[in-house]
């Protein structure tokens, strides 16, 4: 049942054709991807092309008088500023440690699913289900009913241990944060390793138990190779989400204590929202998407490969 | 077997635990304001369904505004997606890779960089405040999930199957709407089950580019957090309800959710 498919791959059936006919076919193949391309094209690139164009300019929403040129001062404040090297940093450390850890968990958790237990569908159902919860519901949950100091649940459950009335938001920001971004995304891992794991054929580890080979070993030597592609998978999938985590930072710790937590999308929300620099924030902007172009083009190499793409570029 | 019990039980316990804060947010839900900020926290209370009554009474605009905008985007989403799946996958075009790696090199564009100019652009374009911003945008962000998702499902499509309406005589239109839907159709719910958990979920552009007019769920979330008084057990009834038709999506949806999260590529 499951499999990384390697069928979409090995792709769509292309029939030989006539020379002649071709350039009639080449548009009624064209025509249905048209709208969807056009539609594409139009909502999500000039949106870029209009924030480039405000890279350059002077612009605040609280100052009279609109845009005007100002060349290269937006990019030399974006360089200069600590702020926004803080911010990077923060994102990649944030997403790096919760991508690490939900795939920990959920090779984990997988790996309990995989085997047969009463109730195994219930389980699975509960641990799902993290996923499902409204992000914006999630990080509110976390931070008030589950973390305040003063009536949390955590320290409730944590008081055996040594732990009183910790406020959580303060003193541990950005590990709360990151806390709730993996209780999020570690049922998206669970779900793909769950997938790989069950494609695993049977016979395999059958044999390799004949063998004589321990449970350690066989996990080490054909299941983890086995997995490796879903693993990626998810690894590359997961980033690409929790890159972008707003909610999170916005609704649980604003950014702060100070900026420990203001990650790049909280900075540009502030850049804009707070600070009213529409041109700044475009600059901030335009580098943050070279960046994720250079973290892209090699993410879209390896999604090329799990899929196992030809001449895919 | 004794091993095997030992097990269930470990994934019993994990289960659960991780289950917990939600199981928390529920329970709190039923809790009368005074019974939820209480230390040690109370496990027994006596129910009550004041703070549902009170949501209900104060949700209404922004639960209209995001079914509004979850549903319209995805109609959208598979209007434009089943046409350009069908384009990459059973007839292609000559270079339906590059295609299909257009549409997801889409997704990793980092939308919060451009938050300020879509905002000057909403603003000019009246679309401020308005919920057709959101579903302009919401099915941009679900279109290229939507279309790998469906192309996968195309391929499946038995080659015997088209090669017979083509013997037939059937044109491309009745390739699509006599073939290649019936069979697709499951799919295509599957497909949509996705891109409405994630257009419902969505905060980010709703919070930036609407205000009262098009405010959605999550926005009501937010605002049942005031500045002062006891919130805890509304927030929580409140955050229930806005999350419930998700989760019961997501738990009929189980199987399909790998195939959407993976865009196709895992069955």
């Amino acid at each position: 049942m499951a499999a990384v498919d390697t069928s979409t791959v090995a792709g769509p059936q292309t029939r030989v054709r006539p020379r002649g006919a071709s350039r009639r076919d080449a548009w009624q193949r064209r025509l249905p991807l048209l709208p969807a391309l056009i539609y594409t094209i139009v909502v999500t690139q000039i949106p870029f092309l209009v924030t480039l164009w405000y890279s350059f300019q002077n612009y605040f929403f609280d100052v009279p008088g609109g845009a005007h040129w100002t060349g290269l001062s937006n990019y030399k404040q974006v360089f200069s500023s600590a702020a926004f090297r803080s911010a990077l940093l923060r994102t990649v450390e944030m997403t790096a440690s919760a991508v690490i850890v939900a795939m920990v968990l959920g090779v984990v958790f997988a790996l309990l699913l995989d085997r047969k237990f009463l109730g195994r569908g219930v389980v699975r159902t509960l641990i799902i289900t993290p996923f499902l919860i409204m992000p914006a519901a999630a990080a509110l949950v976390w931070a008030g009913p589950m973390l305040d100091p003063n009536f949390g649940l955590l320290n409730y459950l944590l008081q055996p241990f040594g732990v009183h009335h910790v406020a959580w938001l303060s003193t541990h920001a950005l590990g709360s944060v990151i806390v709730v971004m993996i209780w999020q995304w570690t049922p998206f891992m669970t779900l793909i390793v769950l997938a790989g794991l069950q494609s695993q054929p049977a016979d395999t580890l059958e044999a390799a138990k004949v063998d004589g080979a321990g449970a350690l070993a066989t996990f080490r030597e054909l299941t983890l190779p086995h997995l490796r592609p879903y693993i990626e998978l998810g690894i590359l999938l997961g980033s690409v989400y929790l890159v972008n985590v707003f909610d999170a930072v916005r609704l649980m710790t604003n950014g702060g204590p100070g900026t420990t937590t203001t990650n790049l999308p909280f900075y540009l929300y502030e850049q804009v929202n707070n600070a009213f620099d529409v041109g700044g924030a475009a600059a901030a902007g335009v580098v943050t998407v070279i960046l994720t172009i250079i973290v892209a083009t090699f993410a879209l190499r390896l999604f090329a490969r799990v899929f196992q793409f030809e001449g895919a570029n | 077997m004794s091993g095997t019990i030992g097990w269930g039980v470990v994934a019993w316990v994990v289960g659960i635990a991780f289950f917990l804060p939600v199981l928390w947010m529920v329970l709190t839900a039923f809790k009368p304001e005074s019974a939820a900020e209480t230390w040690p926290p109370k496990f027994t209370f006596s129910p009550t369904l004041a703070e549902f009554r009170l949501v209900f009474s104060g949700w209404g605009p922004y639960v209209t505004h995001s079914a509004i905008a979850t549903v319209a985007s995805t109609v959208l989403v598979l209007m434009l997606g089943v046409p350009a799946a069908y384009a990459l996958s059973v007839h292609p075009i000559k270079r339906w890779q590059d295609g299909l790696f257009f549409f997801i090199s889409t997704k990793m564009l980092p939308i919060v960089a451009a938050i300020g100019p879509l905002y000057v652009i909403a603003l000019k374009a009246h679309l401020l405040d308005s919920i057709w911003v959101l579903i302009i945008l919401y099915t941009a962000m679900n279109l290229p999930l939507a279309i790998w998702m469906i192309r996968s499902f195309m391929l499946e499509v038995p080659g015997e199957m088209l090669e017979a309406a083509e013997l037939d005589g059937a044109g491309r239109t009745r390739e699509m709407t006599e073939v290649i839907l019936p069979v697709i159709s499951p799919g295509l719910i599957s497909t949509a089950l996705i891109c409405v958990i994630f257009a419902w979920n969505e905060l980010f552009l709703a919070l930036n580019l609407t205000v009262t007019n098009a405010a959605t769920l999550p926005m009501f979330l937010i605002s049942s957090v005031p500045q002062e008084g006891l919130y805890i057990a509304h927030l929580s009834a409140a955050a229930t309800l806005a999350s419930v038709p998700v989760i019961i999506v997501g738990w009929i949806a189980q199987r399909s959710l790998v195939r959407g999260l993976s865009m196709g590529a895992i069955k």
